[in-house]
């Protein structure tokens, strides 16, 4: 393990900004905290980069104990890169003076030579004397990126590292970056509140809420395989329907009777997410939804249906299929498995 | 970079540091100190004193500051927002540089306007001379009077309110007035209803500031022998050697000022409503044929009045006394200088602390402290005289009589009277100050420090590499700022300076006082090419963005 937080804790007495907050990175892993504004991402970074003592637990970097309750190696020691979410870029220096800040105690050859492979990887080779000022946000940002891998940091963390930039750039500039750290091979662990980001940027991604992590998982079974109701509403979109525990691990709702992946007692009863991209628009079919509301996507249409019986879905529907409100169309269920949380009664 | 870092373990810091505390507290604590003490004077009543004064000096006192503050008042925002909206929103000729030319008066100290307009205008000034050899009897120019005081201090400090104004009607002047235009008001309505309303806050602002200097001034109302509450605080001290008697009239003094303060703090609230977008300069109002000269004519009139022709009589009588530039000059001018770059020095010192101790600890409790701290800019130079003579005279006298009880002669331990006139230059320019070293400190954000710590860069190392070449500008501009006041400063440096120690401004008045204008030109030529600095640093201060980008 490169990155390794066990059980931490931070804040005061009982007021508690994380608590039993647990997660892992191999080296070379991007991760990511994704969460709303308040659950304690930014609080987690900045226990791993030394600017928050811990209560309870411990923070491990490669094979060195950086963190652990009264004791905290100074930031300065850590060998933890951080990318601010304002960039922090010091305006008095040049992007190459920025990117050799962290650079001391190497020679002055040495030093020009990694000032010069940075701002290559992050392909500023022509910027290398401009100043802060002087560079669009884009542009700010790769150098904060640079600066912070200068001086090969054991683990590399980003904080909302695209939250000041317009979306379209923010799109390319995340699967830039995440480019760039695989070419540098760091571990690196990012917070973002934007779950696109988090997908296009982690090979791990942990649902935060209240100081905890929910799910600590690929992006895939974050969408597909969530480990609560929380995890399920948070992440993509769906809806949660009533339905009963069948024999054979299946499960029967109202469309049809499905295979489960929760194990849960026969004639229990659950709530069975459904995801937009299960329902299948099928003329043929017998079963026949109403069309409540609609959204046009371009390359299809996201359709809030209502089965007779009164249950709502959501359907992910190609957009030559232009059906009208108050429409009844044919739909299918189309998934392997489904997941079920039990009933809250 | 590559090997391990040692695995050094710091404790965590648990409380937070006590310091920025300490520091806030005891900058209010000297603010605080000399009200204290004047205040503090009732405690030993001067009956007999009070009987002369409540009869004779105190009615006076109370009718010509209150003349001087409607007079000055209202001239300055006369001078003030007319030249503001004629150079902000209008275009006429000569106004690109007449819009900065009308910033000069600000370098020229009221006490020097004012002397030359008494020398000017005098039966034996060169005007009246001229006059009576053409045409023989002249018309009697009364300059020597209220009207004369008011207007010489309108001239000197209407900068204050054109300043404010013009930042304002440039903001929003001109889109206000089209909007008012949509909605069917004409260009004078518009004025009136739409954009001098829209610019209330800031002009109540600059005005606030005319009446603070005019409470404070001294220089000029000497010069005119007009009786004011400074004037007469020097005279309770030098003239009756009563200081209890002048701490009263201080604290009386005070009270007025807070009223001023009051005032002032009130117009900052509005200012945060009513902040609006930047407009496009590019467009302008074209006047009409006869307008724009008529603008251009008032404009100019007044940079004739509050600057050329001063300017050139102080050159004419710098020159007829020409001799005075000797060793004694030099002698004035390396006091004014040494007491200058040393109070300077010593209040951005202040201001620094202030400021990162501000830094330290945000917060609503110590921020409030810090203002108050910064209060000094509006107590005048008697008061804060007055208000630090007495206790570092205490404790002067204290330390000497104990050196006679055990025999010794003891030099006095806060050099005379240095400690309480470096400790009044502390608290009356601490705002001058901490501002521009405020403002710097601010642009290094908590995030920048982290990332440096983060690199590796901590304690020392960050101050040097971060911290001290962003600062270096906002140090730069305090310390110009701060030693320009100084130079120019006379009350506080008239009444607690050491034996011997005359400057430049103390020659300008000992000079006037004798009538002697010729020989205060030189010394007070001096002060207005000081002034000059600062006025430019400000009117380069339109880009100071990008200066401190860069």
């Amino acid at each position: 393990m490169q990155l390794e937080l066990l059980n931490i804790a931070v804040g005061f007495g009982t007021a508690l900004i994380l608590d039993d907050l647990t997660l892992a990175l191999e080296p070379g892993e991007i991760g990511c905290l994704l969460g709303a504004s308040g659950c304690g991402k930014t609080t987690a970074l900045r226990a791993i980069a030394g600017f928050e003592p811990l209560v309870r637990g411990q923070i491990v970097v490669g094979d060195q104990q950086l963190s652990r309750p009264g004791w905290t190696l100074p930031p300065q020691r850590r060998r933890v890169g951080m990318v601010f979410q304002d960039y922090a870029l010091f305006p008095h220096l040049s992007a190459a003076d920025n990117i050799g800040f962290g650079l001391r105690g190497v020679d002055a050859a040495r030093k020009r030579r990694r000032v010069a492979e940075m701002l290559d990887l992050v392909g500023l080779g022509e910027l290398a004397d401009h100043f802060p000022h002087q560079l669009s946000g884009g542009q700010q940002q790769r150098v904060a990126v640079a600066r912070a891998l200068a001086p090969d940091p054991a683990v590399l963390l980003m904080d909302e590292p695209f939250s000041n930039l317009d979306s379209e750039l923010r799109e390319r500039l995340s699967l830039e970056v995440r480019a760039i750290l695989k070419a540098a091979g760091t571990t690196a662990l990012i917070v973002t509140h934007d779950q696109h980001e988090a997908f296009a940027m982690a090979d791990r991604v942990g649902l935060m809420h209240n100081g905890r992590i929910e799910q600590w998982d690929t992006p895939y079974n974050l969408y597909h395989r969530p480990a609560s109701r929380r995890v399920a509403r948070f992440i993509g979109q769906g809806v949660l329907v009533p339905g009963v525990v069948a024999e054979n691990h299946h499960i029967r709702i109202p469309l049809g009777c499905l295979p489960s992946l929760s194990p849960l007692a026969a004639g229990t009863a659950v709530e069975v997410l459904l995801r937009p991209d299960d329902i299948v628009h099928d003329d043929a079919s017998s079963l026949t939804a109403t069309v409540r509301a609609k959204t046009f996507r371009g390359a299809s249409i996201l359709y809030s249906l209502e089965l007779p019986d009164g249950t709502r879905l959501l359907a992910l529907v190609p957009s030559h299929h232009n059906h009208s409100l108050g429409e009844a169309i044919g739909i299918r269920l189309d998934a392997e498995h489904v997941i079920a949380f039990a009933s809250e009664t | 970079m590559t090997q391990a870092a040692t695995p050094i373990l710091a404790p965590v810091p648990e409380a937070r540091p006590l310091w920025p505390r300490l520091a806030i507290g005891s900058l209010a604590a000297l603010v605080l100190l000399p009200l204290a003490v004047i205040f503090a004077s009732f405690a030993d009543p001067q009956g007999a004193v009070w009987a002369h004064f409540g009869e004779f000096v105190l009615p006076r006192l109370v009718v010509n500051t209150l003349w001087l503050l409607i007079g000055v008042g209202f001239g300055t925002a006369v001078l003030g927002i007319s030249l503001a909206w004629l150079t902000a929103v209008c275009e006429f000729p000569g106004r690109r540089w007449l819009s900065w030319g009308l910033l000069l008066p600000l370098a020229v100290p009221g006490y020097v306007l004012g002397f030359v307009m008494i020398g000017l205008l005098d039966f034996t000034g060169p005007l009246q001379t001229a006059w009576r050899a053409q045409f023989g009897a002249a018309p009697q120019i009364p300059i020597r009077s209220r009207g004369g005081v008011i207007a010489v201090m309108a001239l000197t400090l209407y900068p204050y309110v054109y300043l404010v104004a013009r930042n304002a009607f440039q903001t929003q002047g001109r889109r206000a007035l089209e909007a008012a235009q949509t909605l069917g008001l004409g260009r004078v309505g518009g004025f009136f209803r739409v954009a001098l309303p829209m610019a209330r806050p800031w002009i109540a602002g600059g005005l606030a500031l005319v009446l603070m200097e005019t409470l404070a001034d001294f220089g000029t109302v000497a010069v005119f022998n007009y009786d004011t509450f400074t004037t007469a605080i020097y005279r309770a001290w030098f003239g009756l050697y009563n200081l209890s008697a002048a701490s009263q009239l201080a604290s009386l003094l005070v009270v007025l000022v807070f009223i001023a303060l009051a005032l002032e703090q009130r117009s900052r609230r509005g200012q945060r409503f009513t902040a609006g977008g930047r407009a496009d300069r590019g467009q302008r109002i074209a006047l009409g044929p006869v307008a724009r000269w008529l603008a251009a004519l008032w404009c100019g009139l007044v940079f004739a009045v509050a600057v050329a022709v001063p300017l050139a009589q102080l050159l004419a009588w710098a020159w007829q006394s020409r001799g005075d530039l000797d060793v004694r000059y030099l002698g004035f001018l390396y006091r004014s200088l040494i007491l200058a770059a040393s109070g300077a020095g010593l209040v951005v010192l202040l201001g620094l602390t202030l400021a990162y101790a501000l830094r330290a600890r945000p917060g609503r409790g110590a921020s409030f402290i810090g203002r108050l701290s910064t209060l000094g800019y509006a107590l005048p130079g008697t008061v804060l005289a007055v208000g630090f003579y007495l206790p570092m005279s205490a404790i002067d006298n204290g330390w000497i009589a104990l050196g006679n009880r055990v025999g010794e002669q003891w030099a006095p331990l806060l050099g005379g009277t240095l400690a309480a006139m470096l400790l009044a230059y502390g608290v009356r320019f601490l705002a001058v100050g901490f501002h521009p070293v405020e403002a710097a400190l601010h642009r290094i954000t908590p995030s920048m420090d982290e990332a440096a710590r983060n690199l590796g860069s901590g304690g020392r190392d960050l101050l040097a590499r971060v911290h001290l070449p962003l600062l270096r500008g906002g140090i730069a501009t305090a310390s110009v700022l701060v030693f320009v006041d100084i130079m120019k400063e006379m009350p506080i440096t008239l009444m607690t300076r050491p034996f011997g120690w005359d400057t430049l401004a103390i020659r300008v008045f000992e000079m006037t006082s004798e009538g002697e204008w010729q020989r205060a030109a030189l010394p007070a030529i001096t002060l207005v090419i000081a002034g000059l600095i600062p006025v430019l640093l400000l009117m380069r201060g339109g880009d100071t963005e990008q200066i401190h980008a860069t």
